[in-house]
């Protein structure tokens, strides 16, 4: 199996400082996101909750793994039901915040990595030419190797 | 319906065996159901029972030639994990374009 990690990037026209406090204020963080019980401080596990969709009970359990404001932010970020089927989709991933000051604003670069995919998923394009098409569609969909 | 195809896919191939059999598959083409037995310490039985599995999960496809049977990847086999994926990146420029607006609107 291989990692791959969907990744969203755009520079936005705000401090580091405000976008920090965006990711980082529970209040906020639910305007945005999803409402949860985030605190700032590595170590501290939180939940997100949303409305239940299928076999998913809509709850994300994290553990804040990095924080070095305004710059990085990490948290783990698994999901899923455990329970019969279902337990076969629970996620185990995490995702990685980074700020970096640029002309006219920040980067934002939001990482979710750790999807497990069969290696090579990405070859089986050469074989099947509709698979291209597919792969295109999650155009930010970075397969990393190994 | 297509989340009951993304749990299949998943469950099949959550076994590690049956990962490495359809893995080299992907690698080699096409492979002969004898030839997949050859080199390895599992049994003809064991082989057979994973090639049923990823078969019955869509994954691969089977051709017969006489007496051999011959096992390829199924062109749309990875498709419930590919659009899985594609659920989750639609899930985050969507709570990327919130975050973009609350600070936007912020600042006003």
């Amino acid at each position: 199996m291989s990692r791959t990690a969907i990744i969203v990037e755009k520079v936005l026209p705000h401090s580091a400082e405000r976008i920090w406090r965006a990711l980082t204020t529970q209040d906020l963080i639910a305007k945005w996101l999803m409402p949860n019980d985030f605190v700032p401080k590595v170590g501290h596990r939180f939940d997100f909750r949303t409305r239940p969709m299928g076999d998913w009970d809509g709850v994300v359990h994290c553990e804040v793994l990095a924080c070095e404001p305004p710059r990085l932010l990490r948290y783990s970020w698994k999901g899923g039901s455990d329970s019969g089927l279902s337990k076969a989709s629970r996620l185990d991933t995490d995702v990685t915040w980074t700020l970096t000051p640029v002309d006219g604003g920040t980067r934002v670069r939001m990482v979710h990595d750790g999807f497990m995919l069969p290696e090579n998923s990405t070859a089986y394009e050469a074989m099947n030419p509709g698979w291209g098409r597919v792969l295109d569609r999650i155009a930010g969909v970075i397969a990393e190797a190994g | 319906m297509a989340t009951a195809q993304l749990t299949v896919v998943l469950k099949t191939l959550a076994d590690p065996t049956r990962r490495a059999v359809f893995e080299r598959i992907a690698r080699e083409g096409e492979v002969a159901a004898t030839g997949l037995v050859r080199g390895t310490r599992v049994s003809q039985p064991a082989v057979s029972q994973h090639l049923r599995a990823l078969r019955e999960a869509g994954l691969v496809i089977e051709r017969r030639e006489g007496r051999h049977v011959h096992y390829r990847i199924a062109p749309k086999g990875l498709a419930p994990l590919i659009d899985w994926l594609g659920h989750h990146q639609a899930f985050w420029r969507e709570r990327f374009d919130n975050l973009e607006r609350l600070l936007k609107e912020s600042e006003e």
